[in-house]
């Protein structure tokens, strides 16, 4: 009998939840309704026969309860009974499979006028590649990637050198416009998908896949990776702009050419020489650093990373959260680099001096600490905390200690990472977050100080 | 020499002869059946632990400094692959495949008792691998049970040094395993029939076995190849799965591999495996409803050529875990018509459970509370399979919470309801003591509640899009926050099933001593095993003379009959009836 109640319960339950519970589908921003409809013809024939079966389940253990004066029905089979079943259990299901392909076929099938973008995948960021002017996306290929050329474009093919590169986390669609979105991988699988526009597609190293969607509400929208990529899976997240048609113009043309990010030449370290005389005021003569001016050791720290940190600094993208008072300074200094090339040269004079441990000064259990950082740190900063530039990810060791606190308890709070341009700290954001409090930084960054 | 059938022949070439003949180096299918389950449960308490840590983690993130994401992914992998491979195969197959099928076919033991012994050592190897994988540096893979190339083996993914090849290793000694024993379970089910048994009197349960081990004999071969090639992949350089790549920046050497194929083939085996574990729930299941409804079970022939058209059908539809795996995607319309048309034999054996309790007899005792809640649970697993299933519905579903929670409530939650339904009702068998029915109950009532009230609600989780496989959500803009608080809340769910089970331990270790004497046929069954001269059985299992069989196993509430049920070996001339006249029943 209890049995009975409980049955009863949990199909109201059930049913209730369904209608009266506040988790549904998220407000929709593509063209893609046709897929709701077919999630909910899914749900009110899978709901009927939920109620059903089980409403009969419950009446049969009520109705028929052990008595020992009676017998069951002895009726080893009922052909036209089951005839009957499998009929209409097929038109069920023919119910909803039909308009489930009717709406396939949409989705392999591209718009002729859909504009194409490209999302390049990879352990743990997103990129993006336009056209660029010509309309034709250049090829490309794993084969071609290096520092310079980080999404593997193909320097010697004509219709690439216009194609516009965003080594960023967020990306534009315009609006009301369908669009063929290809992807490709560096590494491993991953999975493009934007809650609100319903559809989304694994991307394979080795070949292109597809989406084609028309965006049909502005907005900002989450982009999650979805197929496991290795430890860094949940920090894999990216951003769409969709927006009027003239909006995303002009991103567009703010943004820069694969022939341009090829145009800088290296750096000059003689060039750079003059203007680092400004930075050593701070950073000391040899880039070692200096704690009283709150300014960290950038002697034998990755040219690549402090070029990228410079133009943050540059873009407001560091420096600018109000809690963020040692990054203020350092924000009008950058601006004093005008351009990439006199990023570059400053770089390339970094890269001169002498690299020499910076004194320790964190005190921390180091067990502890070993553990923290082989187990969340060493994937992407390396095990010997030598960083790696092919996950955006810096040198940690031999650096200066007290400056790793304070960018790690930054993270924590928010303070860095959290800028929409800071297309790299975000993940930072996520992963400290395996950090549970000072205690635990105190002990990592007493780790760091071992290795080297 | 006169040929001697095999199920008349009176060699006794295995008799135990000491206690380490009987209980370790047994080759008694019963003893091996024991020591299968044991390793199973032991081996899935670990996981259920394991599942415990992850909820943790997903409910409270940012709470407990000692699961760090590389813990969290290998606890995510580890629990997955011994849940489906190591406990529901090994216990389904090895465990009551070897325990029921001679005693329910009328056989001495499995045609080949020293390869079945063999089988059990195997997998505790296979086992201790595995296990080993926690102790190495590195610790175990974390890739995800389904172990797909390139991360599995490259150097961002948790144990992709170590542990990926144990697992590999160990997955392959498990599956020269399950061949020994499943040869074994499909010769012995051909061959050692006793007089009178036909293929179309066997109970569902040995035709559940009987055509789950034969997918299984089709299906395991490709996790094989796949484990072996990705090895090579890992170890000698090969590309079979590993296309050209850049790996945290440093470019590999791999070229023109895909990583595609080894999705076909590990889902050529991984969706079979679905019925691996499915069809000899299915069979115990309908075996169990039949016995306490006290009638027989409704559309048998019927129900033994769903299992024969869903094995069949379940090789031809892999690919729709693929529908967004970047393959050609006009396979979608192929996959989804034919993963739809699976729903039919399988919608059938629902409506045939539930006509079974159709003007029956029903005794809820705890073997049919589990077995009841497993049709609830079925019904509410397999609905939401038609979601995914349906390539359309599976965009924005796949890789959301959407599919752990159908998982789980069609391959998690049903098929452990028909495993406890299952060890309820062989019990009294099996050890020759009643277990404890108060905390049978308990037990029921937790689990069948607990698990619900985890699941339900990630459906719709994965609804708004909450994505699997995250170690922490963090902030997003389409996510509220009361979608952590669902989250915890499930959390809670969880150890609270998790913790229910150990009642369950305890009532079936407990009863082994003080549980009640138990009587040969406390349910009053029809089948074979609850008719051995001795209780538990002894060695050999039917004394001096083979059972003969004279009719199906679901002669129950027969009109004009005395009893309500009439075993299968019983003669005619012995059924008593009211008036006297001689009986007739239904296949006899």
């Amino acid at each position: 009998m209890a049995f009975v109640v409980a049955l009863v319960f949990l199909v109201i339950f059930s049913v209730g939840f369904h209608f009266w519970s506040p988790w549904w589908l998220t407000d929709i921003a593509s063209n893609w309704g046709s897929i709701d409809n077919t999630i909910l013809i899914t749900f009110w024939v899978t709901g009927f026969v939920f109620v059903v079966l089980n409403g009969f389940m419950a009446y049969c253990i009520y109705k028929y309860r052990y008595d020992k004066n009676r017998k069951a029905v002895y009726e080893p089979e009922n052909h036209k009974l089951e005839i009957w079943l499998t009929v209409f259990t097929a038109i069920g299901v023919a119910a909803m499979l039909a308009p489930g392909l009717v709406v396939w076929a949409d989705f392999v099938t591209v718009p002729e006028d859909a504009h194409e973008v490209e999302v390049v995948g990879q352990q743990w960021k997103w990129s993006y590649r336009y056209p660029g002017a010509d309309g034709v996306m250049g090829t490309a290929g794993n084969e071609y990637v290096s520092a310079s050329n980080p999404l593997g474009v193909n320097p010697d093919d004509p219709f690439a050198q216009d194609d516009i590169v965003v080594e960023a986390k967020e990306m534009h669609l315009p609006l009301n416009e369908p669009v063929h979105i290809l992807m490709r991988s560096k590494d491993v699988l991953h999975d493009y998908a934007v809650a609100q526009f319903r559809v989304k597609m694994d991307m394979v190293p080795g070949t292109v896949t597809y989406i084609w969607l028309e965006p049909t509400v502005a907005g900002r929208y989450d982009i999650l990776c979805e197929e496991f990529c290795g430890l860094g899976h949940f920090v894999m997240r990216g951003t769409v702009v969709v927006e009027e048609r003239e909006d995303y113009d002009a991103w567009l043309a703010t943004q820069t050419t694969f022939a341009q990010t090829q145009a800088v030449a290296a750096g000059n370290a003689q060039a750079g020489q003059g203007t680092y005389a400004v930075c050593a005021a701070c950073h000391g003569q040899n880039g070692e650093g200096n704690v009283a001016l709150n300014s960290p050791k950038i002697a034998g720290q990755e040219d690549w990373y402090i070029r990228q940190q410079i133009e943050y600094y540059k873009l407001g993208a560091r420096g600018t959260h109000p809690d963020d008072i040692y990054g203020a300074q350092m924000a009008p200094m950058a601006a004093i680099l005008v351009n990439d090339q006199a990023i570059n040269n400053v770089t390339a004079y970094i890269d001169t001096l002498p690299d020499v441990n910076a004194p320790e000064t964190v005190i921390g259990n180091l067990a502890v600490g070993a553990d923290l950082y082989q187990g969340k740190c060493s994937v992407c900063h390396g095990k010997e905390g030598q960083g790696r530039w092919g996950v955006h990810a810096p040198r940690l060791a031999g650096m200066t200690d007290w400056y790793l606190v304070r960018q790690l308890q930054n993270f924590k709070q928010g303070v860095r990472g959290t800028h929409p341009e800071d297309q790299l700290g975000y993940q930072m954001t996520h992963m400290v977050s395996a950090l549970a409090d000072d205690e635990a930084i105190n002990d990592v960054v007493a780790y760091i100080n071992t290795l080297q | 020499m006169a040929y001697i059938p095999i199920a008349d022949q009176t060699d006794e070439m295995h008799d135990p002869q000491s206690f380490i003949t009987k209980y370790i180096w047994s080759q008694d299918h019963k003893v091996i059946a024991i020591q299968y389950g044991g390793i199973a449960i032991l081996v899935g308490l670990l996981a259920l632990v394991l599942s415990v840590l992850m909820r943790l983690q997903l409910g409270f993130p940012d709470t407990f400094a000692f699961i760090d994401p590389a813990d969290y992914y290998q606890y995510v992998t580890m629990h997955g692959m011994i849940m489906v491979v190591y406990l529901l195969t090994a216990l389904f197959l090895g465990g009551f495949g070897n325990y029921l099928i001679p005693l329910q076919i009328g056989a001495r033991d499995m045609v080949f008792p020293f390869l079945n012994m063999l089988s059990v050592w195997v997998y505790l190897l296979s086992v201790i691998i595995l296990i080993a994988s926690f102790f190495i540096t590195g610790g175990p893979a974390g890739s995800g049970w389904t172990l797909y190339p390139p991360q599995a083996i490259t150097e961002g993914t948790p144990g992709s040094d170590g542990g990926i090849i144990l697992m590999l290793a160990s997955l392959a000694v498990f599956i020269v395993a399950f061949t020994m024993g499943g040869l074994n379970y499909v010769t012995t089910v051909l061959q050692a029939r006793t007089r009178g048994m036909t293929m179309m009197r066997m109970p569902l349960s040995v035709w559940g076995i009987f055509v789950a081990t034969i997918l299984g004999l089709f299906a395991f071969p490709a996790l094989f190849v796949s484990a072996v090639m990705m090895f090579f992949d890992k170890m000698l350089g090969t590309s079979f799965f590993m296309p050209a790549m850049v790996s945290l920046g440093e470019t590999l050497e791999h070229t023109g591999g895909s990583p595609v194929l080894f999705q076909h083939l590990f889902w050529f085996f991984g969706h079979p495996e679905v019925y691996i574990v499915a069809l000899p729930a299915f069979g115990l299941v309908s075996d169990i409803l039949s016995c306490h409804a006290r009638k027989n079970i409704f559309g048998y022939r019927m129900m033994v050529w769903a299992i024969i058209a869903i094995g069949g059908l379940s090789f031809i539809v892999w690919a729709h875990h693929m529908y967004v795996s970047g393959m050609n995607p006009y396979f979608g319309f192929f996959f989804a018509f034919t993963t739809l048309i699976i729903a039919v034999p399988t919608a059938i054996k629902v409506y045939n459970w539930v006509l079974t309790l159709w003007e029956g007899n029903i005794r809820l005792t705890v073997p049919m509370l589990f077995a009841c809640g497993f049709i609830f649970t079925f019904i509410h697993g397999g609905l939401t399979g038609i979601f995914l299933g349906n390539v359309t519905v599976d965009l924005p579903l796949s890789d959301t919470y959407f599919v752990i929670a159908h998982f789980h409530m069609v391959m998690g939650v049903s098929p452990v309801l028909v495993l406890f339904a299952a060890l309820y009702h062989w019990y009294p068998k099996v050890t020759g003591k009643m277990f404890n029915v108060t905390l049978g109950k308990i037990h029921f009532w937790a689990t069948f509640f607990g698990t619900y009230a985890i699941y339900l609600p990630m459906h719709y989780l994965g609804i708004m899009g909450l994505p699997r496989r995250y170690y922490t959500m963090g902030t997003t803009d389409f996510l509220p926050d009361s979608a952590q608080t669902l989250n915890a809340n499930i959390t809670l769910a969880a150890i609270w099933v998790a913790l229910f089970q150990l009642i369950f331990v305890y009532n079936m270790i407990t009863s082994l001593w003080k549980g009640k004497k138990a009587d040969p046929n406390p349910w009053e069954a029809t089948s074979l095993e609850w008719q051995t001269p001795d209780n538990p059985p002894c060695h050999g299992n039917w004394g001096a003379e083979l059972p003969t069989v004279h009719r199906w196993a679901y002669e129950y509430s027969v009109p004009g009959v005395k009893a309500d049920f009439v075993p299968q070996n019983m003669p005619a001339e012995d059924v008593e009836t009211i008036d006297g006249t001689p009986y007739k029943g239904h296949d006899g």
